[in-house]
């Protein structure tokens, strides 16, 4: 009996030492350290590239992300990001419902193009239903129908050293107190010239909405939401990227997010 | 009792019996995976938070219904915001803790309060680069930890449960309620048990429903979505396997305590485990 009193005790004092280690729980401890661009930060994210080289080595270069079929559509796509950009150049294009539009394939390319949508959507097309991935958490599945970027990397024909490429936008994110910068992505040349990454054009059968990029945005399968740039106005085919923004490969990449973003 | 036991003399004397009960391994792994959860689900808490809802399928309901659980601050009628977590259709005032918290005049509009997140303010690129470091430690000292244990028979001799442990569960369950703790050198049936869940299946479970939110894994392995019914459900059980380890690890630090914290935690640390002089005879005798 003696023993199950001794024990009644040591449950009262477990419960209380257990309580007492709760606010210990409490996380501003590690703001300072993560926050700060330090060694501590890039050790940790340091973890991304062992997730891009291991995810390489994982799957086949033209290894395709999942589709689904017309039944798993079963609402709109849900716009994220820039929804309605107020770039004066891009309303004026807006308003001649793109028809003046031309997408500028630059950089390190034999033969730089200048592309209408007409064009665009008389070269070789392909219509897939994936599923979206937001970084946030989020799913949504639907119909995208594009121009395969390898298409338009080989009537540009791509040089040897590049290494990258660059989606230039017309939406441009606010920054608050430093004003407001252009959106921009990349990408490497195995995911450029991945099947299912497509400029795509039409959302769902439709053409594609301005909500959802108007009149062209790229899809990258294989990787979330941020790295599927919206309102392309160029196209820029690099060997590095530290030239761009902050020299991260993207804007959300600029404010800390991972440039690989296939996780 | 005493009467009886022609014994008692020498069990009443205060043993200094101490045997070595945790192999390096079995230590080493142990704190690695405590640092590396203790990251892992402050930081996944913030990573919930940028979209504090989980879906049951392929994808997310915003215009149709297959949300499981969602915490979201709502404005009443009177003006005042109050924190509402909705579990299955069904709606609780949870202000203070889930979707509204901080101190009054400064309040809060997040699913989880500032001090159960990493960092404590919103910051999803962050949540997102420490989740995935200690993933990849955690997921490095699993597979240390597997291989030795199959090489050292720890799995075999400590973790998977014998027949007789499964016969003995319902003996080993009224201890437990009464408080009489075994000090062998051995896990009894409810250990073993507990240990093998969380390291068998709550471990691996927790590593595949992390890996089917990458769409990179979802190409390499297109399996993963398959097996768990799709992206989203897989975050819902990756989530829910979530509270399990947090349930296992209230009763595990509660277990601590109420066997001995010092001799629980020597152990963990050093190796050196004090028996009990009369679990030391019945394993002798079994």
């Amino acid at each position: 009996m003696s023993r199950l009193l001794i024990n009644r005790r040591r449950f009262l004092t477990a419960a209380g030492v257990a309580a007492a280690t709760l606010p210990l729980v409490g996380c501003d401890a590690f703001d300072a350290i993560l926050q700060s661009r330090g060694i501590v930060r890039d050790v940790l994210a340091s973890a991304n590239d062992l997730t891009y080289r291991v995810q390489r080595l994982l799957m086949d270069a033209d290894r395709l992300a999942p589709e689904f079929g017309e039944s798993d559509i079963r609402q709109g796509q849900r716009p994220n990001g820039s929804t309605d950009p107020t770039d004066p150049q891009y309303i004026a294009l807006q308003q001649q419902d793109f028809s003046e539009y031309r997408l500028a394939i630059a950089g390190l390319v034999e033969k730089p193009l200048s592309l209408t949508l007409t064009e665009l959507r008389n070269m070789p097309s392909r219509t897939q239903i994936t599923r979206h991935d937001c970084v946030e958490g989020w799913s949504c599945v639907a119909k995208w129908t594009g121009v395969p970027l390898s298409k338009v990397l080989d009537e540009a024909r791509v040089k040897p050293d590049a290494r990258y490429v660059v989606f230039h936008c017309f939406d441009r994110m606010n920054l608050g107190l430093s004003g407001s910068v252009a959106y921009y992505e990349s990408i490497d040349l195995i995911d450029a010239r991945h099947p299912q990454t497509i400029l795509a054009y039409g959302l769902n059968g439709k053409p594609l909405p301005v909500a959802n990029g108007a009149p062209l945005r790229v899809r990258v399968e294989r990787q979330l939401g941020y790295k599927m740039a919206k309102y392309l106005s160029s196209i820029e085919v690099v060997s590095e990227l530290s030239t761009f923004g902050r020299g991260n490969g993207g804007f959300w990449e600029d404010l800390g997010y991972d440039w690989y973003a296939g996780i | 009792m005493a009467a009886t036991d022609n014994t008692t003399s020498e069990a009443d004397v205060p043993m200094a019996l101490i045997i070595r009960r945790h192999g390096l391994v079995t230590r080493l792994t142990h704190w690695l995976w405590a640092l590396a959860l203790f990251f892992l689900l402050l930081s996944g808490l913030q990573i919930f938070n940028a979209h504090p809802s989980l879906y049951l399928g392929q994808q997310s309901g915003f215009d149709f219904d297959n949300g499981v659980l969602s915490i979201s601050a709502l404005r009443t009628e009177d003006g005042d915001v109050r924190g509402v977590t909705t579990l299955l259709g069904q709606g609780f005032d949870t202000t203070g803790i889930f979707g509204v918290s901080g101190p009054l005049d400064r309040r809060a509009y997040r699913a989880f309060p500032a001090w159960l997140t990493v960092p404590s303010y919103q910051d999803l690129a962050t949540g997102r680069v420490v989740h995935f470091f200690f993933a990849w430690l955690f997921a490095a000292v699993f597979v240390v930890w597997m291989g030795a244990s199959m090489v050292n028979g720890h799995l075999r001799r400590d973790i998977l449960p014998t027949g007789a442990d499964l016969r003995g569960l319902p003996r080993s369950v009224i201890n437990h309620l009464q408080f009489r703790f075994d000090h062998g050198r051995s896990y009894n049936g409810l250990q073993k048990l507990s240990y093998a869940a969380v390291l068998l299946v709550f471990f691996p479970l927790m590593t595949l429903t992390g890996l089917t939110m990458s769409p990179g894994m979802d190409a390499a392995w297109p399996w993963l979505p398959d097996i768990f019914a799709g992206r989203q459900t897989a975050r819902t059980i990756h989530f829910v396997v979530m509270l399990l380890l947090v349930l296992f690890f209230a009763v595990h630090i509660f277990m601590v305590f109420a066997a001995g914290p010092i001799n629980e935690l020597r152990s963990m640390i050093t190796g050196r485990y004090r028996v009990d002089a009369k679990s030391q005879r019945e394993e002798a005798g079994r």
